[in-house]
């Protein structure tokens, strides 16, 4: 891995994306430091989408600075996007290409050499190796969310962004899914940032936990201290308690490491 | 972590873009209809026109100085119409799979996507008119390729067109969503009047005539004319017709990257939908 100045994978400065009258993300900071496995956490509408499509630079933020990779991700996301992937079951693959076909497309749009390769490394991985050959749109959601994954791996990246990785995954599937997960980060020392909405995954995965509301952090931490400093049994708990509550005020330094 | 390319050196640059036209290839290697529908439609207008100008030929003799130039003027008109509709239809396969998030997220660059489309553009319309020359040539008696190198420059100016139209298109639905996505299909048809497709520029209102000379094509429809009726091959009518289309095209790159920003300040790159 490259060495970055500040030792982040991701810096966010007063984050705030204004659509018209709403306010998805409102003036957030954070820092993912490298190797770690952060999540997101929020209900629906908190803004964790939004933030990370401004992490993937598919949204440009209203004000506010994102730096990914010690690069700036309205400026200069082209010198970076090659480090980074991204999966989620909301984006989809071609369904008529094969999924080999579909893993030679982006292997190639991320510039790999040795491709035939990497397919097979990852097929071996991911358990694919009798489905490369199949279409996309004949899998099931399982074996969709498993190419997927293989798809944000094929180039091994650095970063990456998970939107809720294993969302209509029976149990045993998303448990195998998690498993790979922290297999790739303890193989890579890679950088996780991901968002869910599933807490026992949350607290598997995840070092840091940020929670949002309404486009603002009202809390970080890493999982046991939010469990502790709420007073509740789990995170999930801590979740409910942050969902049902009016109060916006930030419980520790929205600024500070996450 | 594997050594790639520099994402900004030419040839990784050309790799991405042949990776965009083999994902394209896939697709329409895995669809037989896909393939159907790109000669059934230029197929049916081969016939109707070719036997309205048989008819036509046989009963009043009004197109006796003028053979083929109905038949000539229709694989023109489908180069212009075929070429616009290939690069919008390749575009829009990325809104209809819900790829394009994946697309915007890799390395590829909003140039190397639009070059990939242009050549889509090319194959479609070469696998789409193929045949269809050929039946114009057995039933018709109609050579296209009569018309000599004029032909390759005709061929320039109106894919050129069709892209600057195809841009202007996959703009509007890259901002406002798969609402737009009629506009693939209909837009390019304002042309099919204006820009004198079946008859010259003269015989539209003066006020018109101007806005038809504003429009590469007609330098195209024009210059055929001037080929196939009078024998005459017009440099002049070429050149016009090329420097038209610089600054259509220059129109239409323009517009196609403002909407893209755009598109990423609205946070419509996320949305596939309506």
């Amino acid at each position: 891995m490259r060495a970055e100045p500040d030792g982040a994978a991701v810096t966010a400065l007063d984050l705030t994306k204004r659509y018209r009258n709403v306010l998805a993300v409102d003036g957030i900071g954070f820092t993912v430091p490298r190797g770690a496995v952060v999540g997101l956490l929020g209900g629906n509408g908190a803004g964790k989408t939004t933030t990370i499509a401004m992490i993937l630079g598919l949204i440009q933020p209203t004000r506010g600075a994102i730096t990914v990779l010690g690069h700036d991700m309205v400026r200069q996301r082209h010198r970076v996007l090659g480090r980074m992937n991204f999966e989620s079951p909301y984006v989809s693959m071609p369904m008529r290409l094969t999924v080999r076909q579909n893993l030679t497309v982006y292997g190639r749009l991320y510039g790999l050499g040795g491709l035939k390769q990497r397919i097979a490394e990852i097929a071996a991985a991911l358990d694919l190796e009798e489905l490369l050959d199949r279409p996309c749109g004949k899998l099931s959601a399982g074996q969709r969310t498993r190419v997927g994954l293989a798809k944000a791996l094929i180039n091994e990246p650095e970063l990456l962004l998970l939107d809720e990785p294993t969302a209509s995954l029976d149990p045993d599937t998303a448990d195998w899914v998690r498993g790979h997960l922290e297999g790739y980060r303890d193989k890579r020392g890679a950088t996780i940032l991901l968002a869910s909405h599933n807490m026992p995954e949350v607290e598997r995965l995840c070092d840091r936990v940020i929670i949002m509301k309404r486009g603002r952090i009202v809390d970080e931490g890493t999982p046991a201290d939010l469990v502790k400093r709420f007073g509740r049994a789990t995170l999930e708990d801590v979740f409910l308690t942050v969902a049902r509550s009016d109060d916006l005020t930030p419980r520790a330094a929205a600024t500070g490491s996450a | 972590m594997r050594t790639q390319p520099r994402p900004d050196g030419p040839m990784a640059s050309a790799r991405r873009i042949g990776a965009m036209i083999l994902r394209y290839w896939y697709l329409l290697r895995s669809s037989w209809p896909r393939l159907l529908e790109l000669v059934y439609w230029p197929a049916v207008q081969m016939l109707m026109w070719g036997f309205l100008q048989t008819y036509l030929h046989e009963r009043t003799g009004i197109l006796a100085a003028a053979a083929g130039a109905l038949l000539g003027a229709v694989l023109l008109w489908d180069i212009l119409f075929r070429g616009q509709i290939g690069f919008s239809i390749s575009f829009l396969e990325e809104m209809w799979a819900r790829n394009l998030g994946h697309l915007m997220i890799s390395p590829l660059r909003t140039g190397e996507f639009v070059a990939a489309l242009m050549v889509m553009s090319v194959i479609r319309v070469v696998i789409g008119l193929a045949p269809v020359t050929l039946m114009a040539l057995i039933f018709f008696g109609f050579n296209v390729f009569s018309l000599g190198l004029a032909l390759a420059g005709f061929f320039m100016i109106l894919i050129a067109t069709s892209w600057s139209f195809g841009l202007l298109v996959c703009g509007l639905v890259l901002r406002q969503g798969l609402g737009a996505e009629s506009l693939a299909w209909s837009l390019i048809f304002l042309l099919l009047p204006l820009a004198c497709v079946y008859y010259p520029v003269s015989t539209l209102p003066e006020w018109l005539q101007y806005v038809a000379l504003s429009l590469p094509p007609t330098y195209v429809f024009e210059g055929m004319r001037a080929i196939l009726i009078d024998g005459v091959f017009r440099a002049d009518l070429m050149v016009r017709g090329l420097l038209l289309d610089i600054v259509y095209l220059a129109a239409g790159l323009a517009a196609f990257y403002a909407l893209m920003r755009s598109a990423r300040v609205h946070g419509s790159l996320l949305v596939s939908g309506e």
